[in-house]
This record gives structure tokens, sequence and C-alpha cells, in this order.
């Protein structure tokens, strides 16, 4: 069983690189030890030597390339997230990161689109369909698009703001929200965030308290987090400056700010940027619900 | 005292007083999202079930459980009497706290005693007791009903389910995970 899990693994990842060479997307390798990843105020990576880290996603060094000129940008690389670990999570897993100069958030939702569609087509071929808590979801079928607003509003009858303010947001979310897009037999994606939930996206047009940043729902399955760059580097600098304020308010530890990045976000071109769960495609392809299946070895087993 | 770090399946802590068994966990976390840490936990004394959802930073109590071997005294009502031949200390269960394991103690067996703080809460038994029938119907010679089974009584009371050829006064040997008959201790 596990075998056979591993050659899909392989085939997922062989066919996920193949769709981005195919459209001329340059394969990058970039360090996975640095200095300092963008603060998150939820996620904490794992320090290493003295004070390094390991990156939590390629994003910082991803976006830099972008600066110097590179137009279209992939990379298949490990990321490390401390204390997370559950059936959908490892703290060691495998994440894509895919970036375009010249393009916004909804550009990336249509390579969401043919990229699913491609992996199902040649991974796939008989059924071309996902597999999540035994349910199928076609690809192929019209994809639906729901603000997140409109999400909560609907399926919670609560509104979003609310949820934030109250401290409910990721119960409503994960209780209420993703159950309901469970119900959905193609992707959904989830779309334009409170601007609090996206500390490194531009935020709409006229709209401050919104930010360009969309999720992809495969069976009301998180895989893949997208949004449109902010390249402001005072405002992204306020932004962190932010996060380690919370973080600090929770108890967590502050962490250092990736001060070459913000330097060269003055020259970031308007781009967009998506980091999408290779581990979790994987599951979906199989149509298996635990990550433990879809991995050589998880921590227990080492 | 835990962090959310440490639940998974098995972790016990106190909670309102009571012992529980974390019997399901889950780690969840939505995208850039605070973590939830998804249990089901089991009352250790009264068995009933519960869902409770922590976040992190929350910390809990260990349940302090301890295990005991001590031997089976006697039963008044229903209340059952063990004691620790160690120091003599004595503990009191009730009928509905023991639940099946009240069909397999017989004076003198030895069993395991499981402690949360002064209180008992459950005792875990050998996999095998023998217990004496002490009534059963005769095997008639040449039934040829087809029945490969018959009730029988043993002493503790308990009723089970024996192989004809069984009698009154032998000594059986009971699986007490599942209740059933094992095999017949040849004397």
């Amino acid at each position: 069983m596990k075998r056979d899990a591993l050659w899909l693994r392989a085939n997922v990842i062989k066919t996920v690189r193949d769709f981005f060479w195919e459209r001329g997307f340059l394969e990058v390798e970039t360090p996975l030890l640095i200095p300092a990843n963008a603060p998150e105020e939820h996620i904490n990576p794992v320090t290493t030597l003295p004070s390094w880290q390991l990156q939590t996603s390629p994003e910082i060094c991803m976006k830099r390339l972008l600066c110097s000129g590179h137009q279209r940008l992939f990379q298949i690389s490990r990321c490390w997230r401390s204390d997370e670990r559950g059936s959908r999570h490892l703290s060691e897993f495998t994440m894509l990161e895919w970036y375009r100069a010249g393009c916004d958030y909804q550009t990336l939702m249509t390579d969401c689109e043919e990229l699913l569609q491609h992996v199902a087509a040649v991974c796939l071929p008989d059924s071309r369909c996902f597999v999540h808590n035994s349910a199928k979801i076609n690809p192929f079928a019209p994809w639906r698009r729901i603000s997140v607003q409109e999400a909560f509003l609907r399926f919670g009858n609560i509104d979003v703001r609310d949820c934030l303010r109250k401290g409910l947001y990721e119960e409503i979310l994960t209780s209420v929200v993703e159950p309901a897009l469970a119900g959905f037999d193609s992707p959904v994606i989830l779309m334009d965030y409170p601007s609090e939930l996206a500390a490194l996206a531009r935020t709409k047009p006229g709209n401050r308290d919104l930010a360009e940043r969309f999720e992809l729902y495969v069976g009301g399955f998180e895989l893949a987090n997208g949004f449109s760059e902010l390249n402001d580097p005072l405002e992204q600098r306020r932004r962190f400056e932010d996060v380690n304020r919370a973080r600090r308010d929770g108890g967590k530890s502050v962490l250092p700010l990736p001060e070459p990045f913000l330097t060269s976000l003055a020259t970031l071109p308007a781009s967009a940027g998506i980091a999408l769960g290779i581990d979790r495609l994987v599951m979906l392809t199989a149509g298996v619900d635990t990550i433990d299946e879809v991995v050589a070895f998880t921590p227990e087993d080492l | 005292m835990y962090t959310v770090a440490d639940l998974k399946k098995g972790l016990k802590i106190t909670l309102d007083g009571d012992p529980y068994l974390v019997v399901a966990f889950d780690f969840v976390k939505p995208g850039k999202g605070q973590a939830l840490y998804r249990t089901k936990m089991r009352n250790m004394i009264n068995g009933t079930l519960l869902d409770r959802t922590y976040r992190s930073g929350e910390t809990f109590e260990p349940a302090s459980l301890e295990e005991r071997t001590m031997e089976y005294l006697y039963k008044e009502g229903n209340h059952y009497t063990f004691m620790d031949q160690q120091t003599y200390e004595q503990v009191v269960m009730e009928e509905e706290t023991l639940g099946d394991a009240k069909n397999y103690l017989l004076e003198n067996l030895k069993v395991e005693v499981m402690l949360f703080g002064e209180k008992a809460i459950g005792i875990s038994l050998p996999n095998f007791v023998n217990l004496r029938v002490t009534g059963t119907e005769q095997w008639a010679k040449g039934d040829t009903s087809g029945n490969d089974s018959k009730p029988a009584t043993v002493e503790t009371g308990y009723v089970l389910r024996v192989p004809p050829f069984i009698d009154e006064g032998e000594l059986i040997v009971i699986d007490t995970r599942t209740g059933e008959y094992s095999t017949r201790v040849k004397g």
C-alpha cells in the first residue's frame, strides 16, 4: 500500500514539475537554512545553528529573485514548522511555490485550475477525479469562487469580522465553513481575506480592509494559499512589527526581520505567488485521509 | 503539567477533578491561522465521552493514576473490597465501577487496582481465570440435537456458554477479555 503511494507521490511531483517546465517557469533551488523567515503570528520556525532558521516557506528568496528580474519561477522544496503534527500536518513537509511577475492573484487561480486538471489527467487517467473523505472532486467541472465574507455569512450566518473580534475565526472556519466547502463536487476558491489575515498580501484597490489573498479547497481540504504580493517596504515592515507585537502579547518569541528582503521589496514588480502542499496533493490523488500514508517516513517512524 | 504539545491518544489528564483518557486527537490549523487541538476524551470513572478543543498555551494537569496489585476479599451488598497485601490498605469499589470484571472475582484473586488519588476507579484482571462450574445440565449421551454449547453457572454466579461435555464441579478457564469459555482444566 505504502509502496503504491510512494510511486504515486513520485508521479505527482514529476507531473507538477513537467507542468511548470512546459509553461516556461524557471525551476529554482534557494537556501533552506536562512537567517530570518517572514514572521507570522501563528507559524513557529525551527531554529538551528546559533540563530538561523529552517525555511517555513521559500517565499523570501523567491521574491528576491523576482526583484532581480525573473518573470516566472517555481520551486518544490522542504519546509519546516515547529510543533505541527496531525492527520494533515508534518513539521517537515514538501511545498510547491510558484511566482509570476506582471499579474495578480486572478492569474494564479487560473494556474490552479490548469495544474489540478493536468495532475488529474496524468496521474488519474481513469477517474480524472480527486478523492477526499471518500467524496469525488472533479477538477474539470466549473470551479466556484466565494469571498470569505460571503462564505461565513452563507454557511455560518455570521460576519467574519465578528468572528475575528471574538477569537472564533479558526473555530468557525474549520467546523462550519470548511465542512460546507466539502459539499462541492469541484474545487472551491475562497478569496478576499480580511487584511489582518494576510501579512504579505496587497490590499484590494480602494479597500484596505480586504487583501487579495485566496485559498484553494478541494473537498473542503485546504490545498494552497496564494496572493498578490505587497511591494511597499514601509507597509511590509509595519505589518511585520505588528506580527511581532502580537507574538509578544501571546507569549511567543519575537522573530528577527528579513532585512535584505525588506530592502529589495522596493524593486519588486507587480506580482503574485502561491504555496501548495505537495503531500496534500498526493493525499487527494491517492484518495487517502492522513498525511502519514503519503510519506516514506513519519517522525514517529524514525 | 502538560501542554497542548503533549496531547495524544492515550494521554491521561485531570479535568474538572476527574481523570480522563484521550481517545482521539487531531491537530487542526487553517492557513495562517491559530492551531486548534481537537480531542475526544473518556471519563475514566463513569465512561462518558467529551469533545474538547484547545489552543496553544493551554495546560493540563496529569491524572495521577497508580496501579497496585491487590487481592479481592469479599462482597457486601454491591460493594467489593480489595486489599493491598503489602500495606494491608483496603479499598472498596461499587459493582457499577467494576463492570464485567465482577463476573470473575473469586476470593483471593490477585488483580491490578487503578487508583486515582485515594479513589479506586477500576481493576485489570489476568487475561485468564479458572472458575468451577456450579450448575449445568447433564449432557445426554447420544444427543444429536446439534447444540454445540449449553449454559453453565460458575462459582461467582456468572453464566456463560460451555461445550456440552462440561459437567458440574469441573474447573474451566475463562478469557476475561471476551467473557467466553476457553478450555477445561484437566485434573
